[in-house]
Order: C-alpha cells, then sequence, then structure tokens
C-alpha cells in the first residue's frame, strides 16, 4: 500500500453550502492506470482541480509520496510532478510544437541568459521520438490533428517530469486508430512508472486500458477495486444505483394527439434517420453522451441549422423552417443549452429579456409598451418566482440559477405548444433546479409538450413519460417510463446495444 | 426615462461641470450665454453623426467611413447648388440625405450581405468615398461666393436665439431618442449588440439590423454633409477628415461600451459636448495652439478613466447585492 504515489484523504469541497464534494477518498499507485468514473456533477473535475491546484479543498488531506502536501496553485501542483491533458487542449495554436513544450520553463543558456533553441528543439525531438511521433519540432500545432495535439501535450507533461498523468475524456475526439495509438502511448507511460488517471464515460475504453477504478456519485466515494475482478453491470450499478424515482415529483398529464412527427431527420457528418413522435402533454427525454447530436437535432429542428434530408410534421402537416422565427410561428420555443452564449442577453434587464421574443405582442404597431411588458414579465416572473430587486435589474448580476429562470420565462412567454429544453439544469443549484422541475410538470399539464434534453440520468428518468436515446448521432434505444432503468439507458449511451 | 441619467451618464455630466467651473474661474466670459451657444453650434454636428456611429457600435460594429461619407454628399450638393443654383434648399437638403443613405447602404449590404467585418469594410470605403470627392471636384474647391446665399445661411437661420444647425441636431436627438428606446427595431438593435447568437435565437433578423445600422448612420452623415458645407462656406477634398476618430471619441467618452451591447444617445450628446468644451475651453485660457491636439487628447483619456473606474466601482457595489441576494 505504501507505493502510493498519491493519496487523496476525506476530501470535502463546498461552494457556498453546497457540496460538490463530500469526503471523498482517491488513491494511485506508479504504474498504474487509474479510471475516475461517475456522472456529469458526481465531483470527477472537482476532484481533478483539487488535485491539480485549481481549487482548494474545505477538508481533508493529499500525502504525496508519504508526505502530506498542499497545492495551492496550478504551478504548485505541476512542480510536484501532476499534469493535466486536457479535454480540449489548451494550446498556443500558432506557436510550434517547441514553444509551446516549453511555455513558462524555457530553458536558458547558462553564460548569457539567452534561450537556448538549440537544447530545446533536441530536447523536443527525443520527447517526440518517445511518443512515435513522427513530426518536425517546428511544425506549427494549428497543423496538427487532436491526436497529434494530445501527444503534445504529453510531451509536454514529460518535459515537467511528470509523475502523475490526468487525461480527462482523451478519446473523446479521436478516431478509432488514433485511440490504439493513445493506448499503445499510457501502456508506455505506465511501464516507466507513471501514474495515469484516466477520466471516461466509455466502459469500453476503461475495460480496456485501465487497472483500477474509483466511482465518485452525487459527490461522494462509492468504491474502487480492481478493473479484473468486475464487470461493467457492476460499475454501472455503482455509479447510478440511488432510489431518485421519489426525487421527481412527476404530475400525471393526459397525453393528447401527435403534434410533432419527425421523419428520418439527417444531416450529414452530426446525425442521421431520426424519427420520433412527441404528443401534447408529454416529456420526452432525449439522453445521450456530451457529442451524441442531441442538440444539433433540435437546432435544426428549430431552424438554426439546416437538414440535409428528412421530414417534419406539425399537427399532421409537412411543414419547413429555415430560421427561428418560422419555428416560433409554427408554436416551438427552444431553451438553449448555454444560457450566457446563446441564451440571456447580459447586458440588458430582466423586462428587456423576457420581452424580446414576443416583442410583437408587447408593443403597439412599431413603438415598445412598457404597461404590456409589465403585464408579461409580473406573471412569468413570479411564477417562476425570478429572485431580483426588480424588472429592471440587469440580467448580468443575477447568479446562475435565476439566469436560467429569465431565459425560462422568455421562451415560455412566447406561449409555445412545443417546447425544447436543452440541459434546462446544467449548473443550477439544487433549489432552483426543483422549481424548474416543478414548473416544467405543470406545463406538461396544461397539455404543451415537451423535450427533456438532459445529460443527467435521475433528470431524465424521474421527469419523462418516454426516453430516446442517441449514440454518436443515431437514436440507440427508446423506452417507455416503465421500461426504462439506469442500466439499460446506459447501455444504449455508450452504444453497447448495437454491438 | 430611466436611460437619461444612468450612472456613467451622471458622471460624465458632473465632471463636465467641473471642467466649467475650473476654466470660468480663469477666464469668467466662458460662462457667457453666447459662448455656450458657440459651443452647441461647434458640436451640433458632431453630436449627430456620433449619434449613428452610436447606433453601429452598439451592434458591435465600427463606421470609419463617416468622414468621407460627409465630405461626399457635401461636395455633391455643393457643386449641384453651383451649377444648379435654382434648385431648392429643401430639395439639397433631401438629396444630401439621400447620398448619404445610398453611401450608408452599401456599407450595410457588405457588412451584412458580403460578411466582410465592418472595421475592414469601411477603412475600404472610406478611401472610395474620399476618393470620389476629389474625382468629382478635381482638387478645386467650391467656395463661399460660388454658392447661393440661401444655401450658405441655412445653418446660420435663427430662431427664438437658436441657428436651424442647432435645430436640427435636437431633432435628430430626439428622433433617434425615440427610435433606440421607444420602438421595437430600436430594442432590437441592443439585443443583437449584446448577444448576436441569443438574438438569433429569439427570431431577430441580424442581417437586417446590421444593413439598418449603416444605412441610418449614412442618413445622418448626408445631412451632416450639407450642413458642414453650409456652415463653412466651403467645399473642398479634405473636409472632414479625421472626423470619423472624433464621432467614435464622442462614443467613448459618452460610455458606449466598444464591443457593443450597451450606450445610450444622451451619453453620446454629453461625449461631443464634452469635446467642444474641452476644445473652446483650451482657446479660452489660451493654450498654445501647439499643445491643444495633446492636452485635447489627454484630457479625454482622463474622462474615460474616471468612468471606467466608477463602473467597476459600481459593478462591486452590484456583486455584493448578488451575493446578499443568495
Amino acid at each position: 500500500m505504501n507505493n502510493c504515489i498519491i493519496e487523496m484523504k476525506k476530501i470535502k469541497k463546498y461552494f457556498y453550502g453546497v457540496k460538490a464534494l463530500d469526503g471523498v477518498d482517491f488513491k494511485i499507485r506508479t504504474g498504474e492506470v487509474h479510471a475516475l468514473i461517475g456522472e456529469n456533477g458526481a465531483g470527477k473535475s472537482t476532484l481533478v482541480k483539487i488535485l491539480t491546484g485549481v481549487y482548494q479543498p474545505t477538508a481533508g488531506t493529499i500525502i504525496l509520496n508519504n508526505k502530506p502536501v498542499k497545492f495551492p496553485s496550478p504551478q504548485i501542483s505541476q512542480k510536484a510532478g501532476i499534469s493535466a491533458i486536457h479535454q480540449e487542449a489548451t494550446m498556443f495554436p500558432d506557436l510550434s510544437i517547441i514553444e509551446n513544450i516549453f511555455m513558462g520553463h524555457h530553458i536558458r543558456n547558462k553564460s548569457n541568459g539567452l534561450l537556448s533553441w538549440r537544447e530545446m528543439k533536441d530536447k523536443t525531438q527525443s520527447l517526440l521520438d518517445k511518443l512515435e511521433l513522427d513530426i518536425l519540432p517546428d511544425t506549427k500545432v494549428r497543423n496538427l490533428s487532436v491526436a497529434q495535439r494530445h501527444m503534445v501535450e504529453i510531451a509536454k507533461a514529460l518535459s515537467l517530469n511528470t509523475k502523475v498523468v490526468i487525461m480527462d475524456e482523451p478519446t473523446s475526439a479521436l478516431t478509432l486508430k488514433e485511440v490504439e495509438y493513445l493506448y499503445k502511448i499510457i501502456r508506455k507511460l505506465k511501464s516507466e512508472g507513471k501514474a495515469i488517471i484516466f477520466i471516461s464515460h466509455k466502459f469500453e475504453e476503461i475495460f480496456e486500458i485501465a487497472d483500477y477504478f474509483t466511482v465518485l456519485r452525487d459527490g461522494k466515494y462509492i468504491g474502487e477495486g480492481k478493473i479484473a475482478d468486475t464487470t461493467v453491470d457492476k460499475i454501472v450499478q455503482m455509479v447510478v444505483g440511488r432510489s431518485l424515482e421519489q426525487m421527481y415529483p412527476k404530475l400525471e398529464a393526459e397525453q393528447g394527439d401527435i403534434i410533432l412527427k419527425v421523419e428520418n431527420l439527417t444531416k450529414i457528418g452530426v446525425f442521421k434517420n431520426i424519427s420520433f413522435d412527441l404528443h401534447k402533454g408529454e416529456i420526452l427525454g432525449f439522453f445521450g453522451l456530451v457529442g451524441a447530436g442531441r442538440s444539433e437535432v433540435m437546432q435544426t429542428i428549430f431552424g438554426i441549422d439546416t437538414k440535409t434530408s428528412g421530414k417534419v410534421f406539425i399537427n399532421g402537416e409537412k411543414i419547413s423552417i429555415t430560421n427561428p422565427s418560422d419555428a416560433m410561428n409554427h408554436g416551438l420555443a427552444y431553451l438553449p443549452e448555454d444560457r450566457q452564449i446563446q441564451g440571456a442577453i447580459l447586458a440588458m434587464n430582466i423586462r428587456e429579456n423576457i420581452t424580446l421574443p414576443i416583442i410583437d405582442r408587447t408593443s403597439r404597431h412599431i413603438f415598445l409598451d412598457r404597461d404590456r411588458e409589465f403585464e408579461v414579465v409580473d406573471e412569468y416572473g413570479k411564477n417562476l418566482e425570478i429572485k431580483a430587486s426588480g424588472w429592471e435589474q440587469l440580467v448580468e448580476d443575477l447568479s446562475g440559477g435565476n439566469q436560467q429562470k429569465v431565459v425560462l420565462a422568455k421562451w415560455i412567454a412566447t406561449k409555445p405548444r412545443i417546447l425544447i429544453m436543452d440541459e434546462p439544469t446544467k449548473g443550477i443549484d439544487v433549489a432552483t433546479k426543483a422549481t424548474v422541475h416543478n414548473f416544467v410538470s405543470e406545463l406538461a399539464k396544461k397539455g404543451i409538450a415537451i423535450i427533456l434534453i438532459s445529460s443527467e440520468l435521475p433528470e431524465v428518468l424521474g421527469m419523462s413519460n418516454n426516453i430516446i436515446v442517441m449514440h454518436e448521432g443515431v437514436i440507440t434505444a427508446k423506452f417507455t417510463r416503465e421500461e426504462a432503468n439506469s442500466g439499460k439507458i446506459i447501455r444504449a449511451a455508450i452504444g453497447s446495444i448495437s454491438k | 426615462m430611466r436611460n437619461l441619467f444612468r450612472k456613467r451618464e451622471f458622471s460624465l455630466f458632473i465632471f463636465i461641470l467641473f471642467i466649467i467651473f475650473g476654466v470660468s474661474l480663469r477666464t469668467p466670459s466662458f460662462l457667457y450665454v453666447n459662448n455656450f451657444v458657440d459651443i452647441l453650434n461647434d458640436t451640433a454636428i458632431l453630436s449627430m453623426v456620433a449619434i449613428g456611429q452610436l447606433m453601429i457600435i452598439v451592434t458591435g460594429g465600427i463606421d470609419l467611413s463617416v468622414g468621407s461619407s460627409l465630405a461626399l454628399s457635401g461636395m455633391s450638393v455643393a457643386l449641384l447648388n453651383q451649377y444648379h443654383p435654382g434648385i431648392p434648399i429643401f430639395m439639397i437638403i433631401l438629396i444630401s440625405i439621400a447620398i448619404g443613405l445610398l453611401l450608408g447602404s452599401i456599407n450595410g449590404l457588405l457588412v451584412s450581405q458580403a460578411k466582410i467585418p465592418p472595421i475592414i469594410t469601411t477603412l475600404g470605403t472610406m478611401s472610395i468615398y474620399r476618393g470620389l470627392v476629389f474625382v468629382l471636384c478635381k482638387g478645386t474647391w467650391v467656395s463661399a461666393h460660388e454658392m447661393t446665399e440661401v444655401f450658405r445661411s441655412f445653418p446660420r437661420r435663427s430662431f427664438l436665439g437658436l441657428s436651424s444647425l442647432i435645430y436640427m441636431s435636437l431633432l435628430i436627438i430626439i428622433l433617434f431618442l425615440i427610435f433606440l428606446n421607444l420602438t421595437r427595431t430600436g430594442r432590437e438593435i441592443y439585443g443583437v449588440g449584446g448577444n448576436k447568437i441569443a438574438s438569433q435565437y429569439v427570431g431577430i433578423n441580424l442581417k437586417k439590423i446590421n444593413y439598418l445600422v449603416f444605412t441610418l448612420c449614412g442618413g445622418i452623415t448626408g445631412l451632416a454633409g450639407f450642413l458642414w458645407v453650409a456652415r463653412y462656406a466651403a467645399a473642398q477634398s479634405e473636409t472632414a477628415i479625421g472626423f470619423e476618430l472624433q464621432t467614435i471619441a464622442a462614443c467613448v467618452i459618452g460610455g458606449v461600451s466598444i464591443t457593443g451591447g450597451s450606450g445610450t444617445i444622451i451619453g453620446v450628446v454629453l461625449g461631443a459636448f464634452f469635446m467642444g468644451i474641452v476644445y473652446n475651453a483650451l482657446t479660452m485660457i489660451h493654450v498654445s495652439p501647439f499643445w491643444q491636439m495633446a492636452i485635447q487628447g489627454f484630457i479625454i483619456l482622463f474622462a474615460i478613466i474616471i468612468n471606467t473606474v466608477m463602473d467597476k466601482r459600481n459593478q462591486q457595489l452590484m456583486l455584493r447585492k448578488r451575493s446578499f441576494n443568495e
């Protein structure tokens, strides 16, 4: 047990009272690939950020080589031998590989203090050789493939004499062949005694490359073990295993006629043959991993993207939507995933934000009508319990949860018949989540048809009447509420049904 | 009128009062009503065109061609007046506006349809429009005696002690105050500047808004072109060179966010007035003309720094309030 290179004990991290990590244990030994497993929001990235010095733990200890340590900054963690390979590589695209690798720790000539490019180039070359990367050290990073960029990041880590390499979803943008190559390099690093923390949603990868695993759920440590001694089912059980159904007070809603029918919707290279029906009063959950193509399907239906082929019917009538205002005229509303980028206009106040999509209704001829605006904002703002000093408060001064409520109010105010919600509770606190969930259930009860895209399994399971699972651009499974369970959904989402 | 004295405009207003007070200690004649009327006359054209510039900057763009468009429309109507003195003055004004609208809409089309970034589009048209001025006048002037009396005296015609130039600028200010604050399109302009993607999601036509702001700015600039050549009783190829930078400065001093999304007409008008006051005051207190430009720049920077500092402080207050709310 004492060959542990890092041991994290009873790590706790609270954000304003919210427990992101609640007493998590984690240890990793030299020469080991250790999979860190959990759903979105389980606490994986918080744990990594504590290890890399980005966050400070509220409580708990980190032991490095049997000595307790603190990582007050990323630089100190890096000096101690911990490097993270980021999901979206943080690099300087217009600089060469040499410059990227030695950024921040350039080698200087001892006698005159100038940069010693000769030495850096030689070192880069030997690192590239070691990683079996056949490119010149002078190549600009912009011209590299995603896999090659990962390798440059790994080379950078090695140049820092790293002992622990953290890889967060390293394969998400790689081709099969590149993944094989990555595995090879990981095994090589392992044989040299490096410890690798491997974060992935894909169980096949975990079983292929990892030796040990640790499962987190809701910020808690659930368990750990040897990959060789376990099965996919056992791990899935650990990842989801909770009785969450009672957390979601689903109101029983009468399901009416089909309001939206999508047939073989295809956008080449993004998604294909998407077909589904949506009924009045139904909540249709869309589950999938990041990149499964769910948002892209909805953006195409809403007229933000264009389709390659396929048909969309509303109330049995074939329609063509080429821009968002067409979609709104057909009674559609789309609550986008990223409220800061796609949702709210931060420099505007609450009233102006909520009335923007219904500016036709709140104005007389070309002139705005403040009385009508206030009527609308009063109605929806109160319904959603938006907490603000007044409707004239700027949206940028609201908390994340309240910003989300403003965006929600904005779309509800359009009185949609079909409401598409993309990750409506992402990154907001538990109390606000409950408000949003209740509100959504009530909308469904009023006969509004709702599409709920969510990467949170409990939310999809708890809220939906029917669930569609997507994997890499295709629908891999459809379940009714009664049929669905966490295991089936996760297996469909990682694509292990089709195999 | 919530926008009337939002904090930023108010701090600029106080700063202006402070300068007036300081200068009048040294030169009491600075405080004469006549002097203020002079300053208003001097800043009328600037504040009009700066409003056009404001609309473009609010959407996240910029127009570097306003100086050249102003000169081109001014030169065109001056030549028209010279060769066809019979054309009535209101026709001259309409033609000047029409030329401006045309020039602005060319910018608008290039930006919205051809998707060329505004700074590059207008950098190009700035040279083209200026070049056309040279082509039109063949390097010569249209001077006072070549203009009709009605043409020349129009900006100076006065009513209740104020010139028609001032009334024109008031008209533009009020028109656009209504347009930006009380109409749907005005709201959509701020929306596009605040968040392009979110605006697209709520069904706002981005191309239409982009085209519109450049065209409107062109229209104002066209009107300003006539007023300029008539007021100075001269149309030359160098008319209003560098004027675009003054309009941008008026916007920035007036608290317009250069990245788009926020900025008010009152702020811009105060910004233009501030520039007029500084220029006037430097002359009144006999600062050497060699020093004037540098000092002007220094005071402008100072005003912007004060504004930014005030803004940061306000934001911190808001942050504290926000954490209290939660």
